[in-house]
């Protein structure tokens, strides 16, 4: 059973308040400075990581938690990456993976600021076209530029369709 | 930015009929001098032979005259310019562009770049909407484009003929039969925008079935290097091949175009029976594309006014049905 006094406690410990000292549910602890990723679909906290580019060689110190039981997903993931805060290219492609993310920024355990993500209705240079045909592949001086499509997103160029799925759109997503 | 041609998605219904009656008209007046002191940059990175002489053939009917890039084994291409530095530059030195390029998306990009009118002439698979327009103007011409059943078969994935003829058909009462092996339907692009459109279309793989119902065929080549080998080219390129025996099921009144260049997919003997319009339609294109010239040099653009789904819609990033 999946009550909301479990989605309630992660959310409190997002926010950096307190755990309480009796989450069982948690397993992971709030952070100092950085961001906290909330609401992210079930199963795709690495897909966000591979989006991000954080593959933990560059020494970051990330807590996944993974399948945590939710009132508005059933279940979600929830990241938390330590001194570091998201860009505004990072949040697009965000909200194309996962669309009802929360982001916390933390500064001195305190949520310095909450926000849900926004989809864009198109999205520049966060991402390159798979078309390996598409005039974006050659040396032209031109940004790749999607689209944001309810399910996917479309290169305004070729035309091309990526898929709404994170798999689909980590692999090219140019970010950072 | 100017009034560009990129794709037939741009192409409402008030569109077509404004330049193929126009074409209607110049076809019947034959003017010469409509647009003298024009000049037509012809930017081809790829070999054509109809697009780039039919062009030519409307701007100096209209009275203007064509400045050819040439081959890009002699241009500055060769050096690594870019396509974006090319067009900015012959954009300098003409009234308007024609493009073709082996790059899909290249005439979005080029326009980009370029303040006078740009019309795409087929880049990469992606589109072709001078070729769309001739043959929206041909099937007008013989059948009509309303309460029509069209077959278009071949290469449906990579032919630009047929996304754009696609699209385009989306705004009369059509129904479209999409002939091709399995490996060559259309892309999941063009499928994407049929589907906004609420096109009527039925996916077949073999033709005998559908002929009898058929008010046009359109046939497009297989390409040979679409295949990973010679034998598997053959033996399903046979199967997308016509002759005059093969029509003998049709209406008598269907229509046989191809945009040609045609390889083995039409037999000669076709070319004797009633239903072929392939040349017919090719010879169409100097009569659009003057239209098209003229309108595009003219300075009231190509498109219609329109309520809504308009080129500057387009030109300001919305997406259009």
């Amino acid at each position: 059973m999946n009550g909301p006094d479990r989605d309630d406690r992660s959310e409190r410990d997002d926010r950096g308040e307190t755990d309480g000292g009796h989450d069982h549910e948690l397993r992971v602890t709030k952070i100092r400075d950085g961001t906290v990723i909330d609401h992210v679909p079930g199963g795709l906290a690495l897909t966000v990581l591979g989006v991000l580019g954080i593959d933990g060689s560059a020494g970051e110190v990330v807590s996944v938690g993974m399948n945590v039981p939710s009132d508005r997903l059933d279940r979600k993931d929830v990241l938390k990456i330590e001194n570091r805060e998201l860009t505004r290219d990072e949040l697009d492609v965000l909200s194309l993976i996962a669309p009802a993310a929360t982001i916390n920024i933390v500064r001195e355990y305190n949520v310095a600021g909450k926000h849900r993500v926004e989809r864009p209705e198109q999205v520049s240079g966060v991402l390159s076209c798979p078309n390996p045909d598409c005039i974006t592949a050659g040396n032209e001086p031109v940004v790749p530029t999607f689209d944001v499509l309810e399910e996917g997103v479309r290169c305004v160029y070729c035309g091309t369709i990526l898929g709404a799925e994170g798999a689909d759109l980590s692999e090219h997503a140019d970010i950072g | 930015m100017g009034q560009h041609l990129i794709s037939a998605k741009q192409l409402s219904r008030a569109d077509i009929e404004r330049v193929l009656d126009h074409a209607a008209a110049l076809d019947r007046d034959s003017p010469t001098d409509r647009r003298s002191g024009t000049l037509l940059g012809l930017c081809f990175f790829e070999p054509s032979t109809r697009t780039r002489l039919s062009f030519e053939a409307a701007i100096k009917r209209l009275g203007g005259d064509a400045l050819d890039m040439g081959a890009i084994e002699a241009s500055s291409v060769t050096k690594g310019e870019t396509l974006a530095d090319t067009v900015r530059v012959l954009a300098g030195y003409a009234d308007a562009l024609v493009l073709r390029h082996p790059s899909e998306g290249a005439a979005r990009m080029a326009s980009e770049f370029v303040s006078v009118p740009l019309i795409n002439a087929g880049d990469g698979a992606g589109q072709h909407p001078t070729q769309t327009l001739l043959d929206l103007y041909t099937i007008r011409e013989n059948v009509g484009l309303d309460d029509l059943s069209i077959g278009i078969m071949g290469d449906l994935k990579y032919g630009r003929t047929v996304h754009s003829l696609s699209l385009a058909l989306t705004n009369f009462d059509t129904t479209q039969h999409l002939i091709s092996p399995e490996s060559l339907r259309l892309p999941r692009g063009v499928r994407y925008d049929l589907e906004a459109a609420g096109a009527s279309v039925q996916e077949h793989t073999d033709l005998d079935p559908v002929l009898p119902d058929l008010d046009v065929l359109y046939v497009t080549r297989i390409q040979r290097e679409r295949f990973p080998d010679d034998a598997e080219y053959r033996a399903i390129a046979g199967e997308y091949r016509i002759d005059a025996t093969a029509l003998d099921d049709a209406k008598e009144g269907l229509i046989v175009m191809h945009p040609l260049p045609r390889v083995e997919e039409i037999a000669p003997d076709v070319d004797e029976t009633p239903h072929a319009r392939y040349f017919e339609q090719a010879k169409n294109g100097v009569a659009v594309r003057m239209a098209l010239l003229d309108l595009a040099l003219g300075g009231g653009g190509i498109f219609a006014e329109r309520e809504t789904g308009s080129l500057a819609d387009w030109n300001e990033g919305e997406d259009s049905p």
